[in-house]
């Protein structure tokens, strides 16, 4: 049974994991700015996005997880299959495939639509708060 | 939470650059140390860096942060100079200077200090989305 809460916050709470995922490959590229043969990479944010709708409709349905290498349909395998190689625009001697001002710009658009789901995510818990109060 | 990796990916980025920056350091300090042989002239050193994948399983394998995989010497020609009355010169009057080139040392720090800035904002920014995540609803 799909959980009401769920319902509630919407796109936004898969929205908030898949902006963090996504975080976390960015900073990996900017950290790995100077590896010799490093590919960046990023994620196809609308088919994650499709993806973690998708698999809260059909919900309920978790896919058991009992060792290291199963692969989960949970929210932190979301992003897995949405990630492509960035195509460089300017290649390099070493093989290197990271802009820093492109991953830059990213990272912090990434940040600020985090942002944004999460005060609309604080906005929809506080209207829920003061129903529940019913002052 | 995937927020959180970010602090050790960025911090990876933090020590390998510093790696950088002493190694660049210890060039720019030796570039005008002086030998009375090729072998035991200082060398120009370079960190090596590799992705540093934690293992093939984690939950995410694309990201990763970065190691330094070593230091090596650089086996460029060392120039001499003639300096008979020096007390290094060997029997024919030669001194060896190290091979450090000045201009490289220069860029190697100006781009290990961007590296640096970029990875310490990529921290900042995230513990500032973390601490918004905590006072959700409040």
């Amino acid at each position: 049974m799909p959980n009401p809460i769920n319902q509630l916050f919407g796109i936004h709470a898969q929205a908030l994991t898949l902006r963090a995922q996504r975080a976390e490959l960015l900073a990996a590229n900017l950290a790995n700015a100077d590896t010799p043969n490093y590919k960046a990479q990023d994620i196809d944010f609308n088919a994650a996005l499709k993806d973690a709708q998708s698999l809260q409709n059909t919900s309920g349905v978790q896919i058991n997880t009992s060792q290291v290498g199963h692969i989960s349909n949970d929210a932190n395998g979301l992003a897995v299959n949405a990630i492509r190689y960035r195509v460089p625009e300017q290649s390099s001697l070493d093989g290197n495939t990271v802009d820093s001002d492109h991953e830059k710009s990213a990272f912090t658009e990434n940040a600020l639509r985090y942002q944004i789901s999460l005060s609309i995510l604080s906005k929809k818990i506080s209207g829920l708060v003061r129903t529940l109060r019913g002052e | 939470m995937s927020l959180f990796n970010i602090f050790d990916i960025a911090g990876s980025g933090l020590s390998a650059q510093t790696t950088r920056l002493n190694v660049t350091a210890s060039n720019v300090s030796n570039a005008q140390s002086i030998a009375s042989s090729p072998e035991s002239a200082y060398k120009a050193r370079n960190p090596v860096f590799a992705t540093a994948l934690k293992d093939v399983f984690q939950t995410n394998p694309a990201s990763a942060g970065v190691r330094t995989l070593g230091i090596v010497e650089n086996n460029a020609e060392h120039p001499t100079r003639y300096e008979p009355g020096n007390p290094l010169a060997d029997d024919d009057g030669y001194i060896y200077l190290s091979n450090v080139n000045a201009i490289e040392e220069m860029t190697n720090m100006m781009s290990a200090s961007r590296s640096y800035q970029n990875n310490v904002e990529v921290i900042n920014t995230s513990k500032e989305l973390l601490l918004q995540t905590l006072r959700l609803g409040e």
